[in-house]
């Protein structure tokens, strides 16, 4: 950095703007500081205030027979969480979670694989706009989609009765837990919807990880007498992994929250994010909806340590 | 790396192009929908195609009144993200000092936790601070999470611009706004503008944090979340959802096609 202090000494009177400018160029901190103030400001009142609203109403808690919210600290409503129903709720997201982000990965991975490998020029365009346009586009209207494709008149019992599969379909429903009376009031349908929704979440930070192997490696490897398999297995997977981490924190992360999909194509039984809801809307119950949102942070802030030691970040 | 000549294998292709298509092809079924002649069910294939949806949805006040306000939040939490993202990124995009992960990371936060947890913890606030539900209360909860967004691109852009560039025009006697206003600006102005697209995007079509939000009043994405649940008109709905799909695609192309082939710019490389 060069000294800003010379290069205006010789003029004896300078501009007030100019001279506000030397002030600051010497005081980089005091630049900082401005220039963060609104953004922090506004960061750490709306949304940290927040969060430490909801803290407090966590410790707070419901009089039973009013319905009204009592102001004054106690551990009941964390009592409340801890019900069997409650915790079959929080186990029941985080499976799902789980399974969405296994599944996730494995579809992701061929499509990220050849979008990083193998297409270039325009294709790789192509693959990047069409994973990137669902990413940011559409949330509702994409768990729309599935709900017309899952109504019991819809496109997929349509596709399934032309090719005489139906018995196959009522036996997977037939089945404890995961079937229902129809797909789109099932678990199947969620998971669906789930990894449908979260899939370019995946792709995207698998194909940077793969971007960033060197082809030298790979080439070497084959010299060293690998078969292109074992290749893969031992060059290329190890080396996608923590673009695979980073990106099961999106999926992980926005199946543990999202209320809107399972609400719409789902069984009546509830997750996180819907009990959230729930609690807080028509059960007029915030502190306990409060208390339930501190669940998937504690979750996440888990799985960030975990990923970070994998390596995720340095995928994002 | 880059494509080396060598051949993908079949399998490996028709998983990359089942893929795509598993993310594209519900998409064209909604498309299709809003052309059915059937209000009362999804059947497939849909009986008959009209284009009368399109007019009955045009004489629908509420889903004017709903566009009206998403484009008023989206617009107004754009602008706030915009120049709350650039300071910040300005403040830490080639900075050094204590805090500075604590800051960027307080920045990312309203992306990376559940859009609930956003949701109930604004919603929390306004109630112990007993604010009423208003479209401030709306555009509170989008900007806070388009901030990220345009300082993810500010900072991107920043950090291939040299810092030469800022230096040679202070030296040259420019103050800081003037150095703001013709060097940095002209520099960032193609990532400020993608990153204020995709923030206004991903404000038209929030409806997460919104529900909790915006109480009695409706946008776009929660009047079609109540159709949803209550299906009235369900290929009104599919109309609106077309609309939607549309009115979003377009900035995010657009941001795209601003930020691209900005990497090589700075000759970085791969």
């Amino acid at each position: 950095m060069m000294d800003a202090s010379t290069a205006g000494a010789p003029v004896p009177r300078e501009r007030l703007s100019l001279r506000i400018s030397d002030f600051l160029f010497e005081r980089p901190r005091l630049l900082i500081l401005l220039l963060l103030g609104a953004p922090l400001l506004w960061i750490g009142v709306v949304y940290v205030g927040s969060l430490l609203a909801m803290l407090t109403q966590s410790f707070f808690s419901i009089d039973e027979f009013t319905g009204q919210v009592v102001y004054e600290f106690t551990f009941k409503t964390y009592a409340q969480l801890f019900r069997p129903s409650n915790l079959d709720i929080i186990v029941r997201t985080v499976i799902m979670a789980t399974c969405v982000t296994i599944t996730g990965a494995l579809i992701a991975f061929p499509i990220a694989y050849y979008a990083a490998r193998y297409a270039s020029g325009r294709v790789k365009a192509l693959f990047y706009i069409a994973v990137m346009l669902p990413l940011w586009s559409s949330y509702l209207v994409r768990v729309y989609a599935w709900k017309l494709i899952l109504a019991n008149e819809g496109v997929l019992n349509w596709g399934v009765e032309q090719v005489g599969l139906s018995p196959v379909r009522d036996a997977i429903l037939a089945l404890p837990v995961i079937g229902g009376a129809s797909l789109s009031f099932s678990y199947i349908g969620t998971f669906l919807v789930f990894v449908y929704l979260w899939l370019p979440f995946m792709i995207l930070p698998i194909q940077a990880s793969l971007e960033r192997v060197p082809l030298t490696m790979i080439e070497a490897s084959g010299d060293l007498g690998a078969r292109p398999r074992q290749t893969f297995r031992k060059v290329v997977l190890p080396l996608a992994i923590p673009g695979v981490v980073a990106g099961s924190i999106f999926t992980f992360s926005l199946t543990l929250g999202d209320y809107i999909a399972p609400q719409i194509v789902g069984s009546s039984r509830l997750f996180l994010g819907q009990a959230v809801y729930v609690y807080q809307g028509t059960a007029g119950n915030l502190p306990l909806a409060a208390a339930f949102s501190v669940v998937p942070i504690l979750v996440m802030a888990v799985y960030l340590v975990v990923a970070k030691r994998l390596g995720a970040f340095n995928a994002l | 790396m880059r494509s080396d000549g060598a051949r993908s294998t079949i399998g490996l292709r028709i998983g990359a192009v089942a893929g795509l298509l598993f993310l594209h092809l519900p998409l064209a079924l909604i498309f299709l929908y809003a052309f059915t002649t059937e209000e009362k069910s999804y059947a497939f294939p849909p009986p008959d195609y009209t284009l009368k949806w399109f007019a009955v949805a045009w004489e629908r006040q509420d889903i004017w009144n709903a566009m009206a306000l998403s484009l008023q939040v989206g617009i107004t939490a754009t602008v706030a993200a915009i120049i709350l993202g650039t300071l910040a990124a300005a403040a830490l995009a080639r900075t050094r000092f204590f805090g500075r992960e604590a800051v960027s990371l307080l920045i990312i936060l309203p992306i990376a936790l559940p859009g609930v947890v956003t949701g109930i913890a604004l919603r929390s606030a306004f109630d112990l601070a007993e604010i009423p539900f208003s479209f401030w209360t709306i555009v509170l909860g989008h900007a806070t999470f388009c901030v990220v967004v345009v300082y993810n691109n500010a900072v991107a852009r920043l950090r291939r611009t040299s810092p030469s560039m800022m230096e040679a025009s202070l030296d040259l006697g420019a103050d800081s706004l003037q150095t703001f206003r013709y060097v940095m600006l002209p520099n960032l102005a193609t990532a400020l503008l993608a990153g204020g697209m995709l923030a206004f995007a991903l404000s038209f079509d929030e409806v997460i944090v919104t529900t909790f939000t915006a109480g009695q009043q409706s946008t776009l994405p929660i009047w079609m979340l109540t159709e949803l649940v209550r299906p009235r008109q369900r290929p009104v709905t599919n109309v609106v959802a077309v609309f939607v799909v549309a009115i979003t695609l377009l900035p995010i192309l657009g941001a795209y096609y601003l930020t691209r082939g900005t990497e090589q710019v700075a000759g970085q490389g791969k």
